[in-house]
């Protein structure tokens, strides 16, 4: 082939590439710029001419409802950063020392506990069995464990990932040395193993995050109306309001706003764009991270 | 036990001996909160699998409750809905599982051809953002599409077209199409980044001499990328078809609004055994649809690996 020949090849792929790329980001983003623009439609607008990019009036009423409702919305906000806080510090303390536990491969039994945790991936007792594990053995229901302890405490994944981590990245001589010096398993463990694993602790650290911060099926099974709805999330309120948008309104403590006007077409992608706000604003941040966390996952099986 | 295979064999009936308590037992306890977890929140619910062969009556728990044998087996194969949640959950996964991958292979291919790195990681940033969304928020971007009154579809594109509105929670000829949609713009980010991933993992050197070869970039592509991504192609695809049997909860659930009339093609096992829990309190049902479910699935992981064992052993998974 020509050196012309070649030349023009690249071109078209950097043409073609761009294209397709281009597109798939903005249909990536369109639903999420859409939603943004509906939450500033005026009320009466969205209601006969639906959501739009180009609304004739814009507004804050939806904003101004949120605002008025601050009570329930910034609760949910509060349980959704105590969950996620104290699940992924939980779950990583869960993690790590089972992890380092079954990396010692002079521990007797350290295969059957490894075995223990990877048997779990393959097979479950079921959605119903675990239910009335929970709630009728453990009394979860409607209290702060119900969205921290099931399922998202320890996965069997970051358990391989952990363990790799500690047989391939620490090197034994330094421990063997530690323990020469006499120092403690325990000691060993806090002072050595964990400040040099803090890589892959960020990396299944945020993945965990990230669950936590997103559900709402826990709380769907475990918290009801009565007496759970204290500790929604705001997963949990959007979960809510598709299911009654007078979901807000009702929840009031003040009696006297159910009865006020409520800007309910625009006011429920309003309290999406609060719902999605501080996610899409860390994102660019742990960006590198996320994906270091997927790539792991996906590699290692 | 394999470190005391190698000490030799006189002084091995020694170190057996001797149970070292003192140098375990601070292992045994590190692992102690694990090993408690697990035992509540897995093994635990795996004897529960008794309630689906048990008429359950919560006032005399799970073992005070009468047998009932496979009744509750019969009653959920004799309806209908055991045909239709095992066929959706079925068919779905299997058109998410051919496009994603068609999807995220080429979207990946090609973003390994752009050579402005800027560009490269604002796309790859993009199409990664909808998988860090939840369902729940995923629901509210469809509905401000699809919302028979107010949705940007029927608002913004059919009025215009001069079509009539669709009422779109309420028509199921096309969910099938609507869901597998919203299922790819939400997971090919994340299949992409595997994909993607494991593309720069490849060597230049493979692309340099097919290059000083003549070979044109589709070439390259067919005779170097694609081969050498085979073996992820494969790890991914039966990581998804031993789970083939479970559906994406949060995908059938929020995005149909958990809508009656489109359960015929909405309804997998999850939200069968979610909606006949919860909303019905049938724990009969419930639990053997669940059983059901745990059951295949785990034969479906086993038979699987078993297959791949004997086509080529390095991808098996265990």
């Amino acid at each position: 082939m020509s050196e012309k020949r070649k030349i023009k090849d690249g071109t078209l792929w950097q043409i073609i590439a761009h294209v397709v790329m281009f597109t798939g980001a903005v249909l990536a983003l369109l639903p999420f710029i859409l939603l943004v623009i509906a939450s500033f439609t005026d009320n009466q607008t969205a209601l006969v001419n639906g959501y739009s990019f180009m609304p004739e009036i814009w507004s804050l009423e939806a904003y101004k409802y949120i605002a008025s409702e601050w009570g329930t919305i910034g609760r949910a906000y509060l349980m959704t950063i105590v969950v996620t806080v104290a699940g992924t510090l939980l779950s990583l303390v869960i993690t790590s020392t089972f992890a380092f536990a079954v990396s010692y491969d002079k521990l007797p039994g350290y295969k059957i506990l490894m075995f223990m945790s990877i048997f779990t991936m393959l097979f479950n007792g079921g959605i119903v069995a675990s239910y009335y594990v929970y709630s009728n053995i453990f009394s979860i229901k409607n209290t702060i464990w119900a969205l921290i302890v099931p399922t998202f405490l320890m996965s069997p994944f970051n358990v391989v990932l952990v363990k790799n981590y500690f047989t391939n990245s620490i090197s034994p001589s330094i421990l063997e040395a530690a323990k020469i010096d006499g120092a403690g398993v325990f000691s060993i463990f806090v002072r050595i193993v964990m400040p040099l694993s803090m890589p892959i602790m960020a990396t299944i650290g945020l993945m965990t995050a990230i669950s936590y911060w997103n559900d709402w099926t826990n709380g769907l099974y475990f918290l009801n109306e009565n007496g759970g709805t204290q500790y929604y999330t705001i997963q949990l309120v959007l979960n809510k309001i598709n299911e009654n948008i007078n979901f807000l309104a009702n929840n009031s403590e003040l009696a006297a706003k159910a009865t006020q006007q409520l800007p309910s077409t625009t006011m429920r992608m309003a309290v999406a764009v609060i719902g999605i706000l501080p996610i899409v604003c860390a994102y660019p941040f742990f960006q590198k991270y996320f994906v270091k966390g997927i790539t792991m996952g996906g590699v290692k099986e | 036990m394999s470190g005391v295979k190698t000490v030799p064999a006189r002084r091995a009936g020694k170190i057996k001996k001797k149970f070292r308590w003192k140098e375990y037992l601070p292992y045994y306890l590190l692992a102690l909160p694990g090993v408690i977890y697990m035992i509540c929140n897995n093994y635990l619910p795996m004897f529960g699998i008794v309630i689906a062969f048990k008429n359950l009556n919560f006032r005399k728990g799970i073992f005070g409750s009468d047998w009932s044998g496979f009744d509750n087996f019969k009653f959920l194969f004799a309806s209908k809905d055991a045909l239709t949640i095992t066929r959706n959950t079925l068919l779905y996964n299997i058109a998410f599982i051919i496009l994603t991958t068609v999807f995220a292979i080429a979207i990946a291919v090609l973003i390994n051809e752009i050579r402005s790195r800027f560009a490269s990681r604002l796309y790859q940033s993009l199409i990664l953002l909808p998988y860090l969304m939840s369902w729940v928020i995923v629901s509210y971007l469809a509905y401000a599409l699809l919302s028979a009154e107010t949705g940007l579809i029927n608002n913004g594109i059919l009025k215009n077209l001069g079509l009539n509105p669709v009422s779109w929670y309420n028509t199921p000829k096309y969910w099938p199409f609507i869901l597998t949609f919203v299922n790819l713009w939400k997971g090919v980010g994340y299949a992409m980044i595997i994909y993607y991933s494991s593309i720069v993992g490849i060597s230049q050197d493979y692309y340099e001499a097919a290059a000083l070869d003549g070979a044109t970039k589709w070439q390259q592509i067919k005779i170097i990328t694609l081969p050498l991504l085979k073996p992820t192609v494969i790890t991914m695809c039966i990581l998804q078809v031993g789970r083939i049997f479970y559906s994406d909860f949060g995908l059938f659930y929020q995005i149909p609004m958990n809508s009656g009339t489109l359960y015929s093609v909405t309804r997998t096992i999850d939200v069968y055994v979610y909606n006949a829990l919860m909303k019905s309190s049938d724990f009969g049902m419930s639990s053997a649809a669940s059983v059901y479910q745990s059951i295949v699935g785990f034969v479906m992981i086993i038979a699987v690996n078993a297959i791949i064992r004997k086509v080529s052993k390095e991808n098996a998974l265990f």
